[in-house]
């Protein structure tokens, strides 16, 4: 998993300073330094409305920060134009409530960057999708529009999309909001095995990046964690380390029953 | 790819001007009026030229995606709007024709018919009045589609996805517009003339089927097919460009989506009758 250090980062942010996607005057988070090496599953904690899909934007290049640096694959995201497409391509990226495209069924929003990006034939896409789908348990649903599912399965649906072009960077901003207990332990499963390399995505371990409201649901000693508050980004490390003990995010967290043990 | 929808308006900086504190004094607001039209225009020609730049440049890219969303909007911008255009066509040849005919037919001046027709529907009220109804009823679900894609996210998603939003949203809107303005105004014109000589005829107007055609025929020049098709293509890319301006670029919330609707609207028609004003100097002249 992280063995893999020695690579170059795949995400690096050097006293970058992240805005609203809606206003780009209003600063969400000032001075960020991260760094996401290949192979780490990061956990962002942050209260509601802290700027965890901002911060997301910036990492995935969707945004350039103001001020300071915001490197994808070492590419300079200020830079990031149709010519680094290839590197987008490596990025999965799920948003918060699925936004899922209303007017395709569950299996068209999944096929839709297969078919966009990949001159495939239709047989392949299909089959492709339908294994997918399978994996996912979205087999039932796969014809039906995403108006007519429940939040829980419009969020597998987005995650399926965003794993379509089997991707080395996941993305996900607050996977388990919404979700009833069920699929929140499904998804921190599933995500388990993605990090230690799944079958479907030929054994190789994905880098993941999640933002959450509920730190207790990613406990793990292997995971790294960071946490946003009032305008701040700090990198805590692992769980139950000094520095994740002590910050007060943590403590309002874990002082707070988990929704997935319910 | 990123910023090709929001570089535009930002370029223009329009949204930071007009969060701007409300200028005092009516010379100020003069002033501030006619420095927003002018970041309008700024942005609509940006916007108009990226998309050119991205139909030409993709035209071709993704196309099992794309096809299908193309022929979706020449059916929304052509296709289902032809019952309209068939009562439209009906109104307007009663309307224009029927009635002109009849009082041209009182000084005996019939032989003028065909030289009045050509000039009043093929070359003007034809393509305007189906540049106006399109902006009315697809221009307008253009920016409301649109507007809550971008409130929602759906813009930023696309992006993530690494498909960019001016190939997937844009260019099939445009190319349905462009195309449809074209297709509805050639059956506009063809069925307005028909019923035009249809109402003629129940009031008992003296002119054969055969002159009247003809008459039409000989004030028809290979001039007037060039630019009634130049001119229709034109009116439906830039229907589509302002609203798919307004639409995307600027709405973040959903309850400026209405207002931004009218904007759009009002800005549509205005270019539509300035490029039509072109088209009048460019025929007086030749």
């Amino acid at each position: 998993m992280s063995e893999a250090n020695d690579q170059p980062a795949v995400i690096e942010m050097r006293g970058a300073r992240v805005t609203a996607l809606r206003d780009s005057s209003l600063v969400v988070l000032d001075d960020v330094n991260w760094t996401v090496l290949p192979g780490e599953f990061w956990v962002v904690a942050g209260p509601p409305y802290s700027g965890k899909s901002d911060l997301l934007m910036h990492a995935a290049a969707l945004i350039a920060p103001v001020n300071g640096t915001c490197r994808l694959f070492g590419h300079d995201n200020s830079a990031y134009d149709d010519s680094m497409i290839a590197d987008r391509l490596r990025v999965g990226c799920a948003m918060s409530d699925g936004k899922l495209f209303n007017q395709y069924t569950v299996a068209g929003n999944v096929a839709l960057p297969l078919r966009y990006h990949k001159n495939l034939p239709e047989a392949e896409v299909e089959q492709f999708v339908g294994e997918l789908l399978k994996l996912l348990e979205l087999t039932p649903f796969a014809d039906q529009s995403p108006v007519n599912v429940t939040t829980s399965w419009r969020q597998r649906t987005a995650l399926a999309r965003a794993l379509v072009l089997k991707p080395e960077l996941l993305l996900l901003d607050n996977p388990n909001g919404g979700l009833v207990a069920r699929h929140r332990r499904w998804l921190v499963d599933f995500l388990e095995q993605l990090w230690r390399g799944h079958s479907f995505f030929d054994n190789r371990p994905m880098t993941v990046v999640i933002t959450t409201d509920d730190l207790q649901a990613w406990q793990h000693p292997r995971r790294k964690f960071a946490a946003m508050h009032e305008g701040k980004f700090s990198v805590l490390g692992a769980w139950g380390g000094q520095e994740f003990a002590r910050h007060h995010v943590v403590q309002d967290f874990l002082s707070q029953p988990s929704e997935t043990m319910n | 790819m990123r910023g090709n929808v929001i570089k535009a308006v930002e370029a223009a900086g329009l949204q930071r001007f007009r969060r701007a504190p409300l200028p005092r004094g009516y010379t100020d607001y003069v002033g501030r009026q006619i420095f927003l039209l002018m970041l309008t225009v700024q942005g609509l020609v940006a916007f108009a030229l990226i998309t050119l730049g991205v139909i030409l440049k993709k035209g071709r890219v993704a196309h099992t995606v794309m096809q299908p969303r193309i022929r979706a909007e020449i059916n929304r911008s052509g296709v289902d709007l032809m019952p309209m255009f068939i009562f439209v066509a009906l109104a307007l040849g009663f309307l224009v024709i029927g009635q002109t005919l009849s009082a041209l037919a009182k000084f005996g001046a019939t032989a003028y018919l065909g030289s009045t027709m050509v000039i009043v529907v093929v070359r003007e009220l034809g393509p305007l009045l189906t540049a106006v109804l399109v902006l009315a009823r697809v221009g307008t679900a253009n920016v409301i589609e649109l507007g809550t894609a971008r409130a929602l996210g759906e813009v930023e998603v696309l992006e993530a996805m690494g498909i960019d939003p001016v190939h997937f949203l844009i260019m099939p809107r445009v190319i349905g517009t462009a195309l449809g303005v074209f297709a509805l105004t050639v059956y506009l014109i063809i069925g307005t003339l028909g019923s035009g000589y249809l109402f003629a005829f129940l009031q008992d107007v003296p002119l054969a089927p055969g002159d009247y055609y003809r008459q039409i025929a000989e004030s028809l020049s290979w001039m007037d097919f060039a630019l009634l098709a130049l001119k229709t293509l034109v009116f439906g890319f830039f229907v589509g460009i302002v609203t798919c301006y307004h639409g995307l670029s600027q709405p973040l919330r959903l309850e400026d989506v209405s207002r931004v609707t009218v904007r759009a609207v009002t800005q549509g028609i205005i270019v539509c009758v300035l490029i039509d004003a072109i088209f009048i100097v460019f025929y007086l002249v030749t």
